[in-house]
């Protein structure tokens, strides 16, 4: 059912055009009959199962799903920092097999090293670089995400946000193709988040990365996303894959959104009344 | 001083020192009104200090004591540090030796002084070997505790920027876990000069130890007694207060919750 939509989206050209003409026919990632099985007090706990998935060069795809449901899971597999008990995944034609720095996975803000300043945790993957190099893509990097003023700055002296905005600068400054998000607003406040989620737009924007995003958060998943993947309650299955076709920077008010964030309301089961 | 609020700057030593001062009036009135013979007043602590300086030995003894305390607590931070390390990143080696060290680490320096002198003979080397034994153990535990309680996040991280083993134990691992090996060092240190002391009773005969037990065998000189402990409690003091502003250091200030 994924495929099909994945498809239509092609078909389609409603999006940003920048993002069109990145897209090819052949997915940068393609996971195929995902199954994950933890073994909890001698029994097998299924937590995944038959998860079938494809995501494009450029694209940024949101797994939805309420918490619990094993798509924390599902991108740790992708990153390669768990295998499954079934299946595989590939990336570039080729096979997952643990992490690597083409990849970067970017935990909630408590994932930057306490030990290290602003400029020491945006450089740390930029071991290979010569020194000029690694400052200058450390500067680009401080002012892409608006960190300026703090680069001799600890972890512990920033707020939640900054902090945040150092991890994406840290995973972004050693280019690589794709970013796996994991609920990375999930410990912000609500204003904090809302800008964040611009900020993010703005540089996926900016740097065109293929990016997965994991959130429990419905709204957050259609302002942010190209497609909405819903998750079931564990074990997980793709329920659905909802295209969002609305053009950035999207008004949360228009029918259209409305009428996208109330069907997956509905999918999840919950009518969108209080 | 104020109930709500920092403390003025001149309260934070006014305090302390006039409770010390108190303390000092306190012991020197209970030595006039039990008109004592054999336990000194504080002034004749202060004569006593001033004879050791004019002899020349009370330098000379802290430096001993100093010299001694360096030698066999940096050499046991020097090889315990590494084991914990690489005991705390792979758990099934640790898991070979902990009962050891667990049975090992109960066992007071003070017991080893014999087999120390069997080994190394009195002197010097006997002395450095317990207060290497007594700093080694903490270290090595906290060490591995330190390593063990780093968080997966930060090593998935890690691993994640394609960091080779070696190269994710110095840039992750060690800074990550600094904080509590350096919990780890100030306790060995405290406990390293507790044993130089005891040390210095038995197997030597210069140092801070040798001055409290000599002064009290030649002569009952209490003065000179009490003045040794007092300069062993105040070098201890000065050890501590090293190791308090190491904690404040930027890159390790985060592991210490309470000093924010």
């Amino acid at each position: 059912m994924e495929q099909t939509m994945a498809t239509t989206s092609m078909a389609k050209t409603v999006m940003v055009p920048a993002q069109a003409t990145k897209q090819t026919l052949k997915p940068k990632l393609r996971a195929e009959g995902i199954d994950m099985a933890f073994t909890r007090d001698g029994t097998s706990v299924p937590v995944l199962e038959n998860v079938k998935l494809e995501v494009h060069e450029g694209e940024f795809v949101c797994l939805l799903g309420p918490s619990g449901c094993g798509k924390s899971t599902l991108l740790n597999v992708i990153a390669g920092f768990l295998s499954p008990t079934h299946g595989q995944v590939l990336i570039d034609g080729e096979a997952v097999r643990g992490p690597d720095p083409r990849r970067i996975f970017v935990f909630q803000e408590r994932g930057v090293f306490p030990w290290l300043t602003v400029e020491g945790n945006i450089g740390f993957g930029l071991f290979k670089l010569s020194k000029k190099e690694r400052a200058e893509r450390i500067a680009h990097y401080i002012t892409l995400v608006g960190l300026q003023g703090f680069e001799k700055a600890y972890p512990q002296e920033l707020s939640g946000g900054m902090k945040q905005r150092l991890e994406v600068a840290r995973a972004l400054a050693v280019n690589p193709d794709m970013l796996f998000l994991d609920e990375p607003f999930g410990a912000l406040d609500s204003i904090t988040r809302l800008i964040m989620r611009r900020e993010l737009l703005r540089i996926w924007e900016a740097e065109r990365k293929t990016i997965i995003f994991v959130t429990h958060d419905i709204e957050e998943a259609v302002q942010l996303s190209d497609r909405v993947v819903v998750m079931s309650a564990r074990p997980a299955k793709i329920q659905r894959v909802v295209e969002i076709d609305i053009a950035h920077p999207r008004d949360i008010s228009s029918s259209r959104y409305l009428e996208l964030r109330d069907g997956i309301f509905e999918q999840i089961g919950l009518a969108h009344k209080v | 001083m104020t109930l709500l609020g920092q403390p003025m700057k001149w309260e934070r030593y006014f305090w302390p020192l006039f409770a010390a001062g108190v303390l000092l009036l306190l012991w020197h009135f209970s030595v006039r009104w039990s008109h004592t013979k054999i336990f000194p007043s504080p002034v004749d602590v202060v004569r006593g200090t001033a004879e050791l300086i004019r002899k020349g030995v009370l330098l000379h003894y802290v430096v001993d004591s100093l010299r001694r305390v360096s030698a066999g607590y940096l050499g046991a931070a020097v090889l315990a540090i590494p084991a914990g390390l690489l005991l705390g990143w792979y758990p099934a080696a640790a898991a070979v030796v902990n009962p050891t060290i667990q049975m090992l680490r109960p066992i007071s320096p003070i017991a080893w002084i014999p087999v120390s002198i069997i080994w190394f003979g009195v002197g010097d080397l006997a002395a450095i070997y317990l207060i290497f034994l007594a700093s080694f153990f903490s270290i090595l535990v906290a060490s591995i505790n330190g390593v063990r309680n780093v968080p997966s996040m930060y090593r998935r991280a890690g691993r994640n920027f394609g960091l080779s083993p070696a190269k994710l134990i110095a840039r992750v691992v060690f800074p990550a876990a600094l904080p509590q090996v350096i919990v780890g060092l100030r306790i060995a240190l405290g406990i390293a000069w507790l044993v130089v002391v005891a040390a210095e009773m038995i197997a030597v005969d210069s140092g801070l130890g040798y001055l409290v037990i000599d002064s009290r065998n030649s002569g009952k000189r209490y003065d000179l007694v009490v003045a040794a402990m007092i300069l062993i409690g105040l070098t201890g003091l000065a050890l501590d207060t090293i190791f308090r502003r190491i904690e404040k250091l930027r890159s390790v200030r985060w592991g210490f919750r309470n000093e924010s």
